[in-house]
């Protein structure tokens, strides 16, 4: 058949993924940002263990850990380890529920995407507001 | 020219190992808990920005305070652990840096766990 050519230098095998008809979808999206978010909150977890341990150290490390936190690249970080917990959080329980067996259908799965990513720009905006009205930032 | 083993000696200590299901099943309620315990570490943190190192001090003496943030943390750690070690198992060719990576995440989430959870304890109990 048309093989005949290919055959000589070994035939050729498919590629996954099939680069030259891929285009975005909103589910791989999602799925890569669960995994780039998750290795975002390792950073938000060390943080914590970091304020636990300046707590304990008395009120100069406390006062120190507070000032980092509190400048400009510590509150950008903040913002962005927000975003990814609430993005986490919510994928999180989407994954939950597929592991129940439901919502795999193409139509549900896409819906559930978009409402992960709206849900966690709203609560991140939402938690801020309540920071800045609280005096927590 | 053959091998004179039986096709079933051959089979015998292939496949799974066994044990994935049990780890299925702790990665899945460790994610559970940690829906609750997040989101009210997330206020905590709230109340905590918004107050100095007195205030730290006393709101982790109140025993459901200090509990609560030990269990988020050893549960996040133990979570993370899980997680990373999925990345690292996906992404890193078979060989010595993968195993050094796996134990290198290990005992960076053991050792932040155990001095996050130490730390708590030391002020709980102690009061400063």
């Amino acid at each position: 058949m048309v093989m005949t050519d290919a055959t000589k230098a070994g035939r050729e095998r498919p590629l996954s993924p099939f680069v030259s008809v891929w285009r975005w979808h909103i589910t791989m999206a999602a799925s890569i940002a669960h995994r780039v978010t998750g290795v975002a909150l390792y950073v938000a977890a060390l943080i914590a263990a970091a304020w636990a341990i300046s707590l304990a150290s008395g009120p100069d490390a406390y006062a120190a850990f507070k000032a980092v936190m509190a400048s400009p690249i510590g509150l950008v970080v903040m913002f962005g380890l927000t975003v990814s917990f609430f993005y986490h959080l919510a994928n999180g329980v989407r994954h939950l529920v597929w592991d129940t067996g439901r919502g795999f259908d193409i139509k549900t799965a896409n819906a559930s995407a978009v409402l992960v990513i709206a849900f966690a720009l709203a609560a991140s905006i939402a938690i801020w507001v309540i920071a800045a009205m609280t005096g927590a930032i | 020219m053959s091998s004179y083993r039986t096709p079933l000696s051959r089979a015998r200590g292939l496949g799974s190992a066994k044990h994935g299901v049990g780890d299925w099943i702790s990665e899945r309620v460790g994610a559970i808990a940690l829906v609750p315990l997040t989101l009210w570490a997330v206020f905590a943190v709230l109340r905590l920005a918004a107050g100095d190192y007195g205030f730290a001090v006393a709101w982790i003496t109140q025993p459901l305070n200090a509990v609560l943030m030990a269990l988020t943390l050893v549960v996040s750690f133990w979570h993370m652990q899980a997680g990373l070690r999925v990345v690292i198992e996906d992404y890193v060719e078979t060989g010595f840096g993968k195993t050094a990576l796996l134990v290198l995440n290990l005992f960076v989430c053991g050792l932040a766990g155990a001095l996050a959870v130490f730390s708590i304890l030391k002020v709980a109990l102690s009061g400063a």
